[in-house]
């Protein structure tokens, strides 16, 4: 039973068809990559399918429920999270205080009691912060928890992000590059990681041009190339498939490949 | 966070105690109703703090909501007949309405657009206020009735000088409670990065809304206040430069820092009582001192010193 | 008849002094990203500097040549001394280094100058040419002819000459100019002179009409930015068509509905522009990529 379904999404941004026809689903606890070329349309599709654009064309249903066209926060209710490519963590900022706006939906937020702070928001504020310090630590970041985010190494974001968007417990997490920039120790982290966030029944839908990574961890492949499917399947009929080889080597290089 | 805690203490105990001294130090009245001016454009700035520094929000109009809280109590009594309290809260929940009204269509707006829709919204209340002279009394401004509180008659440059203090503690606090709390939070997330506040379930529409609103009731408030003290209103109290003088005291002190809205307000206002010494290079001195200090302390002066003080306790 | 074409030609004309104004506002925006407050000062002293030139004894034809010159070294040490130091500080930072400026330059007018209202006689004469029933000052057509040679100067400029096309580089990506050998600060420099003068040669043509005084320039600034983000800020039609229309508006909701109320009307019709086009009429809908 698929959580996560987009079925003919298509966005056009002055003609260009950037996204075209791509469909997906996605179950509980499996890990799902896109890959293709750059410009291929990945991110694109992440920000259609969380909120961050209006499809052009094209259905999104989540948990059955269809969201199409639904603004970034109300997904996020329904058990929708996500992390960036380039990095949007909010800068000035603790790490901490990061993970636990990642907290909001679980949090009561009325306006009144924080006015006048009384007693209930202070001690929401510990088990937010309790919570907020179990994910950081969760993620290997427990040391930085106070220091500002904008100051944190590239790395360390990106494992921040990840862990704002876990802070969010959702149902479907949608990871753009996590191990871009990072080194094979780093990576190997993130690797581990997602498995372990896949194995609680998260669905895991990620970008990410380490094809290593990618073929190690994931259950299913989509490719897209220019914006269209190229391919999907098993990471070994992906790897096998030759439209595959040649939208990423072109034909010189997949014929070379194939000789190979 | 026990740090912070014990931070918001000391920022409000430091405050509770300069209120409280001054009054020893001050030769004459004059001095009194100097501060007094002080404690209420920082209560003001410390609103458009909450909406400028933590929502990320401009607003070049925010003198509006000054001049509705001013001339609520101005008006109420006199041409609607109620008393000067409930006038008060009248004019609180004016400037609510309003902020919430326009807020959703104004704050859908960026940058540059976001300044000239509020500094539009701002002159449009000063006009009305400018031209609707048969209950403001036009160019010429009107007399405000004292505030009567239980039957004590609230008047003299010394009373209101802890009145305004008091407001202003209050203001403080709450200002500094707000930080540490999802509301706060997300205010401060959203500034950072809207869709990254989104994406993990914030209603930004909703906050910048609601820090518009606070800032809204702050201004109310601290015009009600100012009308009372002087006993007297004009048109310029809601006019444009009115709101350039709320945000230079905001971006001066430091944006974010609730701190910096009280020193920017004591350097924006006593300035120029200074100044007048020097006659007529008053503006002059102004403009150059307003430029020098943006240039060497670009986040503002509480931030930029106490970053300095860091620097030095760490070195 | 007579009475619309009186509100359309008055509404142009001043409608023309709002186009340079914004036109000025859009340059330096355009070379620097800074919002420049001080704007309106600019078309002050092009009026302030010619009336006390001629008072001098200077004819006017110099005496306006003198003010433009003025106008563009304080728009040079403007950007010198002040935007220059600030580099990279962020926009709210420079919009109150603008205001500060504005306030210094006002101080300025009043000690250099004076706080009286000051009148220039009209370039050629007092006698309205009658226009279809429309009584014209001929004060109006040198404000409109004016404001036409800038904008076709500017346009010639900017699409002709090498220089003005590193102007639209550096608008365009400033990083991108620089990196193709482009000075990116001679062309803010350049952008600050180029818009002062602007700014002066608005205040020398309107103020045989309208008056001028140390005081003028903070409206000037607001109408001037209001157009500016009314036709879509950064884009130079958008500009000369924002000040157009703002001036028709001022002039016919004047004339038709309110006096009074005439300076509402600008605002009110911005905001509601605003909430149906968030980028202003001309302005390029930006998709934010994440």
């Amino acid at each position: 039973m698929s959580i996560l379904k987009a079925a003919d999404v298509g966005i056009s941004f002055g003609g260009v068809k950037a996204v075209d026809g791509v469909s997906f689903s996605v179950s509980p606890g499996q890990i799902l990559s896109i890959i293709g070329p750059n410009g291929a349309g990945k991110t694109t599709l992440f920000n259609i399918v969380s909120g961050v654009y209006t499809a052009g064309r094209g259905t999104i249903h989540l948990a059955g429920e269809d969201v199409t066209g639904m603004a970034p926060h109300r997904l996020a209710a329904r058990g929708l999270s996500r992390t960036f490519q380039n990095l949007q963590i909010f800068q000035r900022m603790t790490a901490c205080e990061n993970v636990m706006v990642g907290r909001h939906l679980r949090e009561k937020c009325s306006l009144f009691p924080a006015l006048f702070r009384l007693p209930s928001v202070t001690h929401q504020n510990r088990e937010t912060r309790a919570a907020a310090l179990d994910l950081l630590a969760y993620v290997g970041l427990k040391d930085v928890a106070d220091v500002p985010a904008g100051s944190l190494p590239y790395g360390a974001c990106k494992r921040l992000e990840i862990a704002r968007a876990l802070a969010a417990e959702p149902r479907v997490l949608l990871l753009d590059e996590p191990a871009a920039g990072c080194n094979a120790v780093e990576t190997e982290e993130i690797d581990h990681l997602i498995r372990q966030v896949a194995d609680r029944g998260v669905a895991v839908v990620l970008v990410e041009h380490d094809m290593k990574l990618v073929m190690k961890i994931s259950d299913r492949i989509l490719v897209l190339d220019r914006g269209r499917p190229l391919a999907e399947g098993t990471p070994r009929e992906v790897r096998d498939d030759p439209k595959v080889l040649e939208a990423y080597l072109g034909q010189h290089g997949a014929r070379e490949a194939a000789r190979a | 966070m026990r740090a912070l805690m014990n931070q918001r203490f000391l920022t409000l105990a430091v405050l509770a105690v300069v209120i409280g001294i001054l009054p020893f130090v001050f030769p004459s009245s004059y001095y009194f109703r100097v501060a007094s001016l002080v404690w209420v454009s920082a209560l003001a700035a410390i609103g458009l703090n909450i909406l400028m520094g933590q929502a990320g929000q401009v607003s070049l109009g925010h003198a509006a909501f000054f001049g509705i809280g001013a001339y609520a109590v101005a008006i109420g009594p006199v041409h609607l007949g109620i008393p000067s309290w409930a006038a008060l809260l009248l004019g609180a929940g004016l400037s609510a309405l309003l902020a919430f009204l326009v807020g959703r269509p104004i704050l859908r707006l960026k940058g540059h657009y976001l300044a000239i829709a509020t500094l539009g919204l701002g002159v449009l209340v000063a006009l009305v206020i400018t031209t609707e002279s048969r209950w403001t009394g036009g160019p010429d401004g009107m007399p405000v009735e004292r505030l009567t509180l239980f039957g004590w008659r609230v008047s003299g440059s010394y009373t209101w000088y802890w009145v305004t203090g008091g407001l202003l503690l209050i203001g403080t606090w709450i200002a500094l409670n707000l930080d540490d709390t999802p509301t706060g939070r997300a205010f401060r997330a959203l500034h950072d990065s809207e869709v990254a506040a989104q994406v993990v379930g914030v209603d930004v529409a909703r906050f910048k809304l609601q820090a518009f609103v606070i800032a809204a009731v702050y201004a109310s408030l601290a015009g009600s206040a100012l009308a009372f003290m002087n006993g007297f209103i004009n048109p310029d109290q809601a006019g444009f430069l009115h709101s350039v003088e709320l945000v230079t005291i905001v971006v001066l002190g430091g944006l974010g820092s609730v701190v910096g809205s009280i020193v920017g307000a004591a350097v924006l206002i006593t300035l120029p009582q200074v100044l007048t010494v020097f006659h007529e290079y008053e503006h002059l001195l102004l403009g150059l001192i307003i430029i020098v200090s943006m240039i060497f302390m670009r986040s503002g002066i509480v931030p930029t010193l106490s970053s300095l003080f860091l620097r030095k306790a760490r070195s | 008849m007579a009475e619309f074409l009186q509100f359309l030609i008055s509404g142009l004309t001043v409608g023309a002094v709002y186009a340079l104004v914004a036109l000025g506002f859009t340059l330096i925006y355009n070379a620097s990203g800074v919002v420049n407050f001080a704007q309106g000062e600019f078309v002050m002293l092009g009026g302030m500097v010619t009336v006390f030139a001629s008072a001098l004894g200077v004819p006017l034809p110099l005496a306006a040549l003198v003010a433009i010159v003025v106008a563009m070294v304080i728009g040079l040490l403007l950007h010198r001394l002040a935007i220059e130091p600030a580099r990279g500080a962020s926009a709210v930072t420079l919009i109150i280094i603008t205001i500060g400026a504005s306030i210094l330059l006002r101080g300025l007018a009043a000690i250099v100058f004076d706080k009286q209202f000051h009148k220039l006689p009209a370039f050629t004469g007092d006698t309205p040419v009658d226009l279809l029933g429309a009584a014209i000052q001929p004060q109006s057509f040198w404000v409109l002819g004016g404001a036409a040679v800038v904008v076709l100067a500017l346009y010639v400029f900017l699409e002709h000459t090498l220089l003005g096309k590193a102007v639209l580089a550096t608008a365009a990506n400033r990083l991108a100019a620089r990196l193709v050998g482009i000075n990116t600060t001679t062309i803010m420099a350049l952008a600050f002179g180029g818009s002062a003068a602007i700014g002066a040669i608005a205040g020398i043509l309107v103020t045989p009409i309208t008056l001028t005084s140390y005081d003028v320039g903070t409206l000037l600034a607001l109408k001037g930015f209001a157009a500016a983000m009314l036709g879509g800020m950064g884009n130079p039609v958008g500009a000369v068509v924002g000040g157009l229309l703002l001036g028709l508006l001022e002039a016919f909701g004047a004339g038709y509905l309110s006096s009074t109320y005439k300076d509402a009307f600008a605002f009110l019709v911005i905001l509601i522009v605003l909430f149906a086009a968030p980028q202003g009429l001309f302005g390029r809908r930006v998709v934010e990529r994440v």
